[in-house]
């Protein structure tokens, strides 16, 4: 009369149909997408090169040994800089601090997205607006005027320069966050727990985030690409880190002039971090698909038999 | 082999030894199914989910979801092979000469065009040149033909403007109009109330008639089923497993899978207890190479264990079992198993809950007027009605989630206040409310044993082991074994589901439980055996239930009271046999003469006189 008759088997069949719930298996799934594996092994390059520069470089970066934009020559395969100093040895300098401000800005300005977001579709009305409302004022500056204003007013420091790379994230995300978030709301398990009085930020974290967690998922890789074009932006402009330490996007600027003497010394901080961000871009572009069951390996992975008939 | 076979004569459609594969997987989906199809009549294929209905009703179309291709077998219409069709053919074949209805109207309607549109398009795709055009009369004909009132308003309206009924009934206009030969119809009336599913059956088996259509008709009701079929085709685990006139095979069902089916199907007349099917149909892959059913059956035999084949049987039926009489000779014990009508002498008395003048509103649409009751402890109290008639915003008002509304509820002699967040805790804790759709109303994050931890936690203060005591114990009071706790709702099945929800609701230990239509997204084996548990729980935890349903025989099955609803006002109350035996108000002998029933007594019109 009940499922207790059920077999072991007869379990297990219904264990394999369980659709992807958690983070990891999204992940996972991405990855072995051909799209996933490919955006991955392109960021783990590019990251491999920047954790271990600093290790494997001989030399000093701020030393020079060459001429400026020297040709490349046996000790130096990339070349000599506009100061003389070895390319290759500040590529492998210049990648870290990059990429942790990225990734701190990434987190702080997703944090405060998700949290906007989400209290925004959350609780409606007035909070609504105000929140949605604010994140449109900020978000009619171009996110990189925006950084640059900041940076500009109170000067270059690291924490600011994250700061502002996270407060042009916010509304972004925020917006994101929300119409996902809008959805999770209206879902009958969310009302059955408020049906228990349980408190609001409560029923937002216990439920609602967890709804959303994959589409912040996605907002974190695309925003980490954003912040790592923005840092780099603002260190070629002048407002981010600054000379004499090595980073990817001062030494586009600070070798541009040199272009037609020495390419390397702009190319390859160029390529690296156009690299990373292409990698980044096409991995989080799978996590997208497999979440919404574009690619196949999803389809196949969610079960063979046919989906659970979803009534009205 | 078939029917029209041995008649010699050419079928409308002949579906011969169809498989479906999944690729990847490399296993059949369905299993070698034939059948055929006359003009002018009805085929019905049932089966719980999963069976490979659908898929064999999508087959007819040349067509197999993602991930499935159709791997052997004919399908024939009119003489031509529909599997070997080019994309041209089948892009006429699909929509012209033969249609297809899908089961959820909100979905397959575009939601961003006016329905006149898209009834139009229909013929631009479908007409030759010179009549792709259509006039607004030939419009209105078609929408007047499936029983559309106001034709102007909805040739102008967007889908989501329609009532349920009215877009299934635009989808049936859709599908007939450029008089198909062949209407696949999946599922057409599903999540429809009663009186709603009683016009589209009606006008989807006046349209076959008159223009000689042949219709597939996909359900897992069998009453439905019953209703508009003259042909039953009974699937289990991808293959047919009983095939006949339905007066044949519903009136005296040979399979024992048939007479599962059919008695979990609630009765109009008696009030008895409803069976369900135990255990669950066995995956694609993992099938037993004998009969698929032979683990769930009641009459197994060691033959059951080598492959079974379909064997004729008296009047053209075929029926795939080793019984030679099917189960007929050994009924299971439990058929005559009358449910006793009162609830024995120590059933707590009094009233629970009243309810003095409520009305509630949404917007300015008042949706529930001055509706009064009491609810008597221990009792069961069935609130039917169609959709729209106020009966789920009632509830929800009772249980605080709607908050518009005035008169007065009390629980337990205190009355409640309408807003949720001004009700005392203990309030809150002992009504608690069962969503229609155990799919949605439970976290999919969450484990079962975290599902029902987060209520004790927070209306009790009790230890981990003394909580992980009240959770074991609930979850085998809604027969679900302890290694459930640590699956995820989307690895169990929809009946398991709604079995967590009921523990969830369970384990606060409410004195008032408010089951809102808690079966209608089951299947219907599944629906009995839920139904029975609820029934069950409610005589052994002295609980008093508030049922709303708009399934009639359902309230027979374990309502002690009834209040039927219509258009936010009760029009009718009293004790379930006798609203339902004798009922007064005109509306409540509507939806009796509507709900569709399993009865070949001969009495009902239509269902057995074609």
């Amino acid at each position: 009369m009940n499922s207790l008759g059920l077999s072991k088997e007869a379990r297990l069949a219904v264990g394999r149909r369980a659709r992807g719930q958690n983070t990891l298996r999204l992940l996972r799934n991405a990855l072995r997408t051909p799209r996933g594996a490919t955006g991955a092994t392109l960021v783990a390059i590019v990251v491999l090169i920047a954790a271990l520069g600093p290790l494997l470089a001989s030399g000093s970066p701020t030393g020079s040994p060459g001429l400026p934009f020297e040709n490349p020559t046996e000790g130096a395969i990339f070349g000599y800089d506009e100061l003389g100093r070895d390319v290759l040895t500040r590529v492998l300098h210049g990648g870290w601090t990059l990429l942790l401000l990225a990734a701190a800005a990434t987190i702080v300005g997703v944090g405060a997205g998700t949290i906007v977001g989400v209290a925004a579709a959350y609780f409606k009305g007035l909070s609504d607006g105000v929140l949605m409302r604010t994140a449109d004022i900020v978000l009619a500056f171009p996110q990189l005027v925006l950084a640059l204003l900041l940076v500009s007013v109170a000067g270059p420091s690291v924490t600011l320069i994250v700061f502002a790379v996270a407060l042009a994230h916010t509304p972004q995300v925020a917006r994101v966050v929300r119409a996902a978030a809008l959805d999770v709301c209206e879902r009958d398990y969310v009302k059955a727990i408020e049906l228990f009085r349980i408190s609001s930020w409560r029923v937002i974290f216990g439920e609602v985030v967890p709804g959303v967690v994959s589409v912040i998922m996605v907002e974190l890789g695309l925003r980490l690409t954003y912040s790592i074009l923005v840092i780099a932006a603002l260190s070629f402009l002048g407002f981010g880190l600054q000379p004499p330490d090595p980073n990817w996007g001062l030494m586009v600027n600070e070798n541009r002039i040199g272009l037609s003497q020495n390419p390397w010394a702009l190319v390859v901080p160029a390529g690296l971090i156009a690299v990373l961000t292409i990698g980044m871009n096409t991995f989080t572009d799978a996590v997208a698909r497999v979440l919404l069951g574009v690619d196949e390996i999803a389809a196949t992975r969610a079960g063979m038999t046919t989906p659970t008939p979803e009534p009205k | 082999m078939t029917l029209a076979a041995a008649a010699g004569e050419q079928s409308l459609l002949a579906v011969e030894d169809l498989h479906v594969r999944a690729t990847r997987q490399r296993v059949d989906i369905v299993t070698g199914v034939s059948f055929t199809l006359e003009r002018g009549s009805v085929l019905g294929l049932v089966g719980e989910s999963g069976s490979g209905k659908t898929t064999t009703a999508l087959a007819v179309l040349g067509y197999a979801r993602r991930g499935l291709s159709i791997s052997g077998g004919t399908v024939s219409f009119q003489g031509r092979d529909v599997l070997s069709m080019s994309p041209g053919e089948l892009l006429d074949l699909r929509g012209g000469s033969i249609a297809y209805v899908a089961q959820d109207p909100a979905s397959a309607l575009n939601p961003a065009l006016k329905v006149g549109h898209q009834l139009a398009e229909v013929f631009r795709i479908h007409q030759p040149e010179g009549q792709k055009r259509i006039g607004s009369d030939r419009l209105a004909a078609l929408l007047t033909e499936v029983g559309l009132e106001h034709v102007p308003v909805v040739t102008e309206s967007y889908p989501h403007q329609l009532s349920g009924g009215q877009q299934q009934r635009v989808m049936v206009a859709m599908a007939f109009a450029c008089r198909p030969s062949v209407i696949v119809l999946d599922e057409p009336t599903t999540g429809l109330d009663v009186t709603t599913q009683r016009r589209v059956l009606d006008t989807v088996r006046s349209l076959c008639r008159s223009h000689g259509t042949g219709a597939i008709y996909v359900s897992h009701d069998l009453a439905v089923v019953a209703d508009i079929a003259d042909h039953v085709g009974v699937m289990y685990s991808g293959a047919m497993v009983e095939v006949g006139e339905a007066t044949q095979v519903l009136g005296n069902p040979s399979h024992p899978y048939t007479q599962a089916l059919l008695a979990a199907v609630p009765s109009h007349s008696r009030r008895e207890r409803l069976r369900g099917i135990g255990g669950l149909p066995p995956q694609p892959g993992q099938r037993p190479s004998g009969c698929a059913f032979a683990p769930r059956c009641g009459f197994v035999q060691p033959a059951c264990s080598e492959p079974v084949p379909l064997v004729a049987r008296e009047r053209g039926r075929l029926v795939r079992c080793v019984l030679p009489n099917g189960a007929e000779s050994a009924q299971p014990a439990a058929a005559a198993n009358e449910r006793s009508d009162d609830l024995g002498p120590d059933a707590e008395q009094g009233v629970i809950a009243t309810v003095r003048d409520l009305s509630a509103s949404y917007g300015t649409v008042e949706v529930v007027k001055d509706v009064t009751l009491s609810l008597n402890r221990s009792t069961c109290l069935a609130v039917v009605g169609e959709s729209g008639s106020g009966k789920t915003t009632f509830a929800r008002c009772l249980v605080g989630m709607h908050s518009r509304w005035h008169g007065e509820i009390t629980i337990d002699g205190r009355e409640l206040p309408a807003a949720l967040s001004r009700r005392s805790i203990d309030d809150v804790r002992r009504t608690q409310y069962i969503f229609q759709n155990p799919y949605g109303a439970l976290n999919p994050r969450r484990t079962v044993e975290q599902l029902l931890d987060q209520p004790l936690k927070h209306f009790f203060t009790l230890s981990g082991t003394e909580r992980g005591e009240r959770i074991g114990e609930t979850l085998a009071a809604v027969s679900l074994s302890g290694d459930m706790l640590d699956r995820y709702p989307g690895q169990l099945s929809g009946g398991e589901r709604q079995r967590v929800a009921i523990a969830r609701a369970l384990v606060v230990e409410p004195r008032l439980l408010i089951c809102d239509e808690v079966t209608s997204a089951l299947d219907v084996s599944v629906q009995a055996s839920v139904v029975e548990l609820l029934r069950a729980l409610q005589q052994s935890r002295r609980l008093t239930l508030l049922f709303i349903t708009h399934n009639l025989p359902l309230v027979r099955a374990i309502a002690d009271d009834v209040v039927v609803m219509s258009a936010g006002r009760i029009v009718e109350r009293g004790s379930a046999t006798d609203v339902l035996d004798r009922p007064q108000h005109e509306y409540t002998r509507e939806l009796i003469a509507n709900a569709p029933a399993v009865d070949f007594s001969g009495t009902r019109d239509g269902s057995t006189s074609r």
